[in-house]
């Protein structure tokens, strides 16, 4: 954690000018932080002598975003991301916490390689949270000490990347997961579906004659995984639900009140399968691109509450390896630097609500905010650590590869001008992003 | 007339006319194989490479043959034999081919879209689709259509036996680029195209392609069938994921004997090759006057010439080939 390496030496800084919208509402207030800390929020204050000032005028000032799902690829990928550059990625994406994947090389599933990405992590560009492997090796075969992890601070599990394949070892991790108050992810993806598909199987997948995933191969992970939480009561969470299908199960599930959330990926309500006509890989991401009902669905889903996060699913693959074949190329697409603002362009949701699936909701379901003895998510308040965001909901910019902070170029929305831009970012109380520029 | 395309990737690239043309140039160019020394200087000074990244030898023949016949020179590449195989990428390989100056590069690939990509990444150069994938193959349903417009006796009259004609396309049409490219070439030319396969061996979608009917039910449309193109069933497709045996797939989908008799006597017996005798069509079968399977062979060579003049000739005539 970064909070308190520089604890104590940071000068005063003053947001001015903003209106300060949190999980209580929205008012227009300045923001003081003193020693990495909200020391007051109110109106018309003035800073102190030696104070640095941001202003926050036409602006957004939020709790810090969350993302629930970022692949920071280090240890065993840098040539793709490190943590230093995925963190600047998030940092510049207005994302004061990510939640790293775990299929690294070696993959998180030890207290070892899970203190090994802490370390790693230390002085970096925001928090980094870690979701431990339900398996070991991410293998689907034997539970990883999910106890060991626990006492470390995961509080999140996943096979991402792959699903957990067996439905009686899932049971299990469940049944395992309930004593230790944890949640479970899971990327529904049944493997004998999916099996040597690379993009949505449908109208495009046949007539570009590339082998599919049918929507199914989700839906039906989802439908088992909904029965063995309602068994179990153990808690679900849904990485990157992306059909019309997995929606409706979850909104049904959600009224029954089985303990059930779901994050969706901003590819997944501003992409299509059609996009591959081109054989592009860059447009290769798992789950993959669907048809526009799906997209529909998934915009839906964020409207009426049935998913509760906009998560990244941030995926850096380096160039070579994207200009492979399409079958042969790896899936994933950049996002940390992207989200909020496509969810700004995109979507018909008040700012307010925007923010809430991208840093306080997403903040709960990692065990990251306050009630979880996080910082992160949120309320704006005296004596609250200083994660916050400033946002400038009309600020329109052009998205280019070039000069992003990953390691990778691989943003399907290359030349795409996107409403909504980051213009601050406030880690622990320090500005790590000014004016929508790196400080480090 | 529209200018012909810069790239042949896909039938769908061609329109009627384009594909009239094809035909047409081709009728020279077979006339060229004819003589007793089957060479004309129209492609003299030009470079053609061949790449191929899947083992292919009827295809590569025919197009080496056919650029070698035109006086081109003719550069080829194996993927097992050149840098490929030392990890160099796709994207190296053909940059490194174009820098060595090529007029046309002849891909064949098992990954769909790789000969859409390097058309993207080439800027003076034809991009050929040899077969990549399941995606298309187009010179092979322009070579089926030159040997269907010939058995109708060829020339205009042979082309507009296509408009109404009914072509049955039988097999694994799931993984084939043939019937791909098949389909969109004979429902351009006005043809109704039926497709029978068991429903493991369709594709998962239907739609928006140009299809009068699917049928699991050979028998039932061979008496209304005046072309029927059988496509390759690969071994482990009958292995119990698509198909329960081999033995089993004969019996619903081969044409045997029993069933070419059926057939109205014009009929066009057609095979993509390579034909697995006792599988998608019976030996002798394979062997009736009406099936026109080496046709297809000879008539390669001469419809990939006129594909190669239509993309390169510019500023050669057709003249030229009375030198």
């Amino acid at each position: 954690m970064s909070e308190g390496h520089a604890m104590g030496t940071m000068p005063e800084l003053l947001i001015r000018g903003g209106t300060v919208i949190d999980r209580t509402g929205e008012r227009r207030a300045d923001v003081r932080v003193v020693d990495g800390t909200v020391v007051e929020v109110g109106k018309g204050l003035s800073a102190s002598a030696g104070a640095t000032e941001l202003d926050a005028g036409g602006c957004a000032v939020t709790p810090g975003l969350v993302d629930l799902h970022t692949h920071l690829r280090e240890p065993g990928r840098e040539e793709a991301e490190t943590v230093e550059s995925g963190t600047r990625a998030a940092a510049l994406g207005g994302f004061t916490a990510v939640v790293a994947m775990p299929n690294t090389d070696p993959p998180l599933d030890s207290a070892e390689s899970v203190r090994n990405v802490f370390a790693l992590a230390e002085g970096a560009m925001a928090q980094v949270a870690v979701a431990g492997a339900i398996t070991v090796g991410r293998a689907g075969e034997r539970l990883a000490p999910m106890a060991e992890l626990a006492a470390l601070g995961v509080r999140l599990f996943t096979d991402d990347g792959d699903g957990v394949q067996s439905a009686g070892l899932m049971l299990r991790a469940l049944q395992y997961a309930t004593g230790l108050g944890v949640t479970l992810g899971q990327h529904c993806e049944d493997r004998s579906l999916a099996a040597g598909g690379t993009m949505h199987e449908g109208a495009w997948s046949s007539r570009l004659g590339l082998p599919g995933m049918p929507s199914e191969a989700e839906e039906v992970m989802v439908a088992r995984d909904i029965a063995l939480s309602r068994a179990t009561g153990g808690r679900v969470h849904f990485l990157h639900l992306s059909t019309a299908g997995s929606i409706d199960l979850v909104r049904r599930a959600r009224a029954e009140g089985i303990p059930v959330t779901a994050e969706v990926a901003p590819h997944h309500f501003t992409l299509t399968d059609g996009c591959t006509s081109t054989y592009d890989p860059i447009f290769k991401v798992n789950p993959p691109l669907r048809t526009q009902s799906d997209v529909d669905a998934v915009k839906a889903a964020l409207m009426d509450g049935t998913a509760d996060a906009i998560a990244t699913d941030h995926a850096p693959h380096s160039p070579e390896l994207k200009d492979l074949p399409f079958d042969q190329a790896p899936p994933g697409m950049l996002g940390l630097e992207t989200a909020l603002a496509l969810a700004i362009t995109e979507l018909d949701l008040t700012l307010e609500r925007i923010v809430a699936l991208l840093s306080w909701q997403p903040a709960v379901i990692a065990g990251l905010d306050p009630d979880h003895g996080g910082c992160q998510g949120g309320p704006i308040a005296p004596g609250a650590v200083a994660n916050l965001c400033v946002i400038d909901p009309t600020a329109t910019w052009t998205v280019d590869p070039k000069s992003m902070a990953s390691r990778s170029r691989n943003t399907p929305y290359s030349g795409r001008t996107l409403t909504g831009r980051v213009r601050h970012t406030v880690l622990a109380g320090e500005p790590v992003v000014i004016d929508a520029e790196a400080q480090r | 007339m529209s200018a012909f395309p810069t790239h042949l990737l896909s039938m769908d690239d061609l329109d009627a006319d384009d594909i009239a043309e094809v035909l047409r140039v081709t009728d020279s160019f077979a006339e060229v194989g004819r003589r007793a020394n089957p060479k004309v200087p129209t492609l003299r000074g030009r470079t053609v490479a061949t790449l191929f990244f899947e083992d292919s030898t009827r295809t590569r023949m025919s197009f080496e043959t056919a650029a070698k016949r035109m006086s081109a020179d003719v550069l080829s590449f194996a993927a097992g034999s050149s840098s490929v195989k030392k990890g160099e990428s796709l994207r190296d390989t053909i940059e490194t081919i174009q820098a060595i100056g090529m007029d046309a590069v002849i891909i064949r690939h098992s990954s769909s879209g790789v000969p859409a990509r390097v058309a993207e990444w080439v800027d003076s150069c034809a991009v050929i689709n040899a077969g990549d994938g399941w995606h298309q193959h187009p010179t092979q349903a322009l070579l089926d259509l030159y040997t269907v417009r010939q058995s109708f006796g060829g020339g205009q009259e042979g082309l507009d036996r296509f408009a109404g004609l009914r072509v049955t396309i039988v097999g694994d049409i799931r993984h084939s680029r043939v019937a791909r490219s098949q389909i969109s070439a004979y429902a351009a030319l006005g043809a109704e195209v039926t497709l029978v396969a068991p429903a493991t061996l369709l594709p998962p979608s239907l739609e928006g392609w140009p299809v009068a009917s699917v049928s699991h039910d050979l028998d039932s449309v061979l008496a209304t069938t005046d072309v029927i193109s059988l496509l390759r069933l690969q071994a482990e497709r009958g292995s119990g994921d698509y198909v329960p045996t081999m033995r089993e797939y004969t019996m619903g989908y081969a044409l045997t004997a029993r069933r070419a008799l059926q057939l109205p006597p014009e009929a066009v017996i057609l095979h993509p090759g390579p034909m697995v005798r006792g599988v998608e069509i019976a030996s002798e079968v394979a062997e009736l006057p009406s099936a026109r399977i080496t046709d297809q062979v000879g008539n390669g060579v001469a419809v990939r010439m006129a594909v190669l003049f239509l993309l390169l000739g510019q500023g050669a005539r057709e003249a030229d080939l009375n030198e």
